[in-house]
């Protein structure tokens, strides 16, 4: 793999754009614990970039700072070339990054259709004035993200629960809403915590495939956490991995696979 | 028909009347408690408020003029001017959306993530800061409220119903006030139904009253949607502020209705919409029924605690309400 600030070229030959995300010098402190410590580290872009580490590493406290769920008290987080300010979730995710959650987050109350159109959320545009006064509009607005929005439950492979009460779905469909809801943003980097957690060998199957379907047809950008190294290797072009809050490796399956600290931390070796 | 069962039919209307009011402050209520968790003690001084603030906008009443001439030395109290009803109560629902994100700006906002009993005291904290703010601002005397709505028994029903009954029954006595309270209760209730249902604000507050976290990951603001619902429950208490203020007049007591809130919200959940409206219709029917047909045998005066009774022998059977989601806790 050459690697240059225009991007790379992977193993199987795709083309990795520049760097689309870039994460300086991060410390992230709760009290007395430091979740991240000084951690540097980029995502490219088209590329799908794996975080993994040990329970406890930090790795969720991590993309939680790219999401703007938690600010670090060090270190800056730049996107798209220049340097972020302080940002709240919701405008976060109004500059294209979407994600999901290691607890599953859904609206239980709602159906799945209209929990993955909340993901449109962000493309509508009229305002309530209009949306009283005009009514056409707001009409046309909500058709056209209905198609689009029917378009990923297609492609998920939902179909057949578009209309079913997220409460009532089990766990591994759970998920796949959760998916399609950050799908529906059309984002230009999708955050995934542990997307795979909990799932049946055919489900993670399934849902390895989604995650290469939708980097491969929409070209977008996948930064996700996951702790079978099966999946990480298969799926991830680069790998970040950290332990105690510190980052012990970072690069293709395998070097990472070869690194001596990444080796120890996975076999428990103690730590001094 | 006998007399008897006409004059029973006759309090089920009144009843039920009286019940549309009751559920459309306990709807306040849930909508504030829905989005945000916060169940809003002050609702029933934002009536009155309202009330206030639309009294004083139609008879071109100089804000604050007590303080103004306390500390100018002045002898003001009135612009001179009389605003027509309708300006008038658009500008108080302008008044009641400023109020709506000042509470958010100075209050809530500091309190995010914290347990509900601390929201919970911070609005009676506003309720009697609102209460004496209200005052402040109009004065503390009692006003009466005529934005021209009719009043008084309807004699064209009662007319019209008389021959239903015997000699000794006169036809049907309904409120005319009653009636435009329904009809413009069950107006707002729709409106309230088609926003939440059709629009992009609607499907956005429905999300946060589902879930905080994923709202925000799908780039809803918060304090944007909690905004809105203190509004659309400014709103709401405006409308009720003034049926009431028509009936009754502006004065303290009108924030007490909130109270008549409770029994309507433990019978009808704290989190549903529907609950609330068929909560109050309950309320308002059984407590005038009740009065009606048992209260003779018991000395009367049973509507000043039969809403509450009903309510707590509901609680022991249904603690989640009528329509309310079952609680259970999350591990
Ligand atoms: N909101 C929080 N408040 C306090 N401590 C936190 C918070 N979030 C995370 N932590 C702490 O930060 C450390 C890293 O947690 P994090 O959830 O990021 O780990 P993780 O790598 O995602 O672990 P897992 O694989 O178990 O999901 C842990 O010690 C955790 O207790
Ligand atoms: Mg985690």
């Amino acid at each position: 793999m050459t690697e240059t600030s225009e991007g790379y070229t992977t193993a199987d030959g795709r083309q990795i754009g520049g760097v689309l995300m870039e994460m300086k010098n991060i410390t992230l402190r709760f009290g007395g614990v430091t979740a991240i410590k000084d951690i540097s580290f980029d995502i490219r872009e088209g590329e799908i970039r794996a975080i993994i580490g040990p329970n406890g590493a930090g790795k969720s406290s991590m993309l939680n700072v790219i999401s703007g769920f938690y600010h670090p008290q060090e270190g800056e987080v730049w996107f798209h070339g220049s340097k972020r300010p302080a940002m709240k979730p919701y405008q976060v995710a109004q500059q294209g990054i979407a994600r999901t959650f290691q607890n599953i987050a859904l609206f239980e109350g709602m159906s799945v259709l209209n929990n993955v159109m909340t993901g449109r959320l962000t493309h509508m545009t009229t305002n309530m004035a209009q949306q009283a006064m005009w009514w056409g509009k707001a009409e046309r607005e909500e058709v056209e993200n209905r198609e689009i929005v029917e378009k990923i439950i297609d492609f998920l492979e939902i179909q057949h629960i578009r209309k079913t009460p997220v409460s009532r779905l089990p766990y591994g469909l759970k998920k796949r809403v959760e998916l399609a809801r950050a799908l529906a943003a059309e984002p230009k980097l999708l955050l995934l915590d542990e997307p795979m957690a909990g799932m049946n060998v055919e489900e993670k199957e399934d849902m390895s495939r989604f995650i290469l379907d939708v980097n491969d047809e929409f070209g977008t950008t996948i930064a996700l956490i996951e702790h079978d190294m099966g999946v990480v290797m298969d799926l991830s072009d680069r790998v970040v991995v950290m332990d105690y809050g510190k980052k012990i490796g970072d690069g293709t399956p395998d070097e990472v696979r070869n690194n001596q600290d990444v080796i120890d931390a996975y076999l428990g070796v103690a730590h001094d | 028909m006998p007399d008897q069962l006409l004059y029973a039919i006759e309090v089920t209307l009144n009843g039920l009347m009286a019940g549309v009011l009751y559920s459309l402050v306990a709807l306040g209520f849930v909508l504030i408690f829905k989005a945000s968790g916060i169940f809003n003690y002050a609702q029933g001084v934002m009536a009155l408020f309202s009330a206030m603030t639309l009294v004083g906008i139609m008879d071109g009443q100089v804000p604050f003029s007590h303080l103004i001439n306390a500390i100018f030395g002045t002898d003001i109290h009135h612009f001179g001017w009389h605003v027509p009803a309708i300006v008038a109560i658009l500008l108080t629902a302008v008044v009641m959306t400023a109020f709506a994100w000042a509470v958010n700006q100075v209050i809530f906002k500091h309190l995010v993530n914290q347990e509900p009993i601390i929201l919970f005291m911070a609005t009676i904290g506003l309720a009697y800061f609102l209460e004496g703010f209200g005052d402040l601002m109009w004065g503390s005397d009692i006003k009466s409220l005529d934005v021209g709505l009719p009043q008084g028994g309807s004699f064209w029903i009662e007319e019209n119903t008389a021959w239903l009954g015997g000699e000794g029954f006169y036809g049907f006595f309904i409120d005319q006030l009653d009636m435009v309270a329904t009809v413009v209760a069950v107006i707002l209730v729709a409106v309230l139904v088609a926003f939440s249902q059709y629009t992009k604000q609607g499907r956005a507050l429905r999300a946060v009253a589902d879930d905080h976290q994923a709202a925000l990951s799908v780039g809803i603001s918060l304090s944007y949607i909690w905004v809105l619902v203190w509004s659309i429950a400014g709103f709401v208490a405006l409308v009720a502020g003034i049926m009431w203020g028509t009936k009754s007049g502006v004065q303290f007591s009108l924030s007490l209705i909130a109270l008549k809130a409770l029994p309507v919200l433990m019978l009808g959940g704290f989190t549903s919409i529907p609950g609330a409206i068929v909560g109050g219709l309950i309320v308002g029917v059984g407590e005038k029924l009740f009065e009606f047909l048992v209260g003779p045998m018991i000395g009367g005066a049973t509507e000043n605690w039969f809403a509450y009774v009903l309510a707590l022998i509901f609680l022991v059977f249904r603690p989640q309400g009528l329509f309310g989601e079952r609680i259970i806790e999350r591990v």
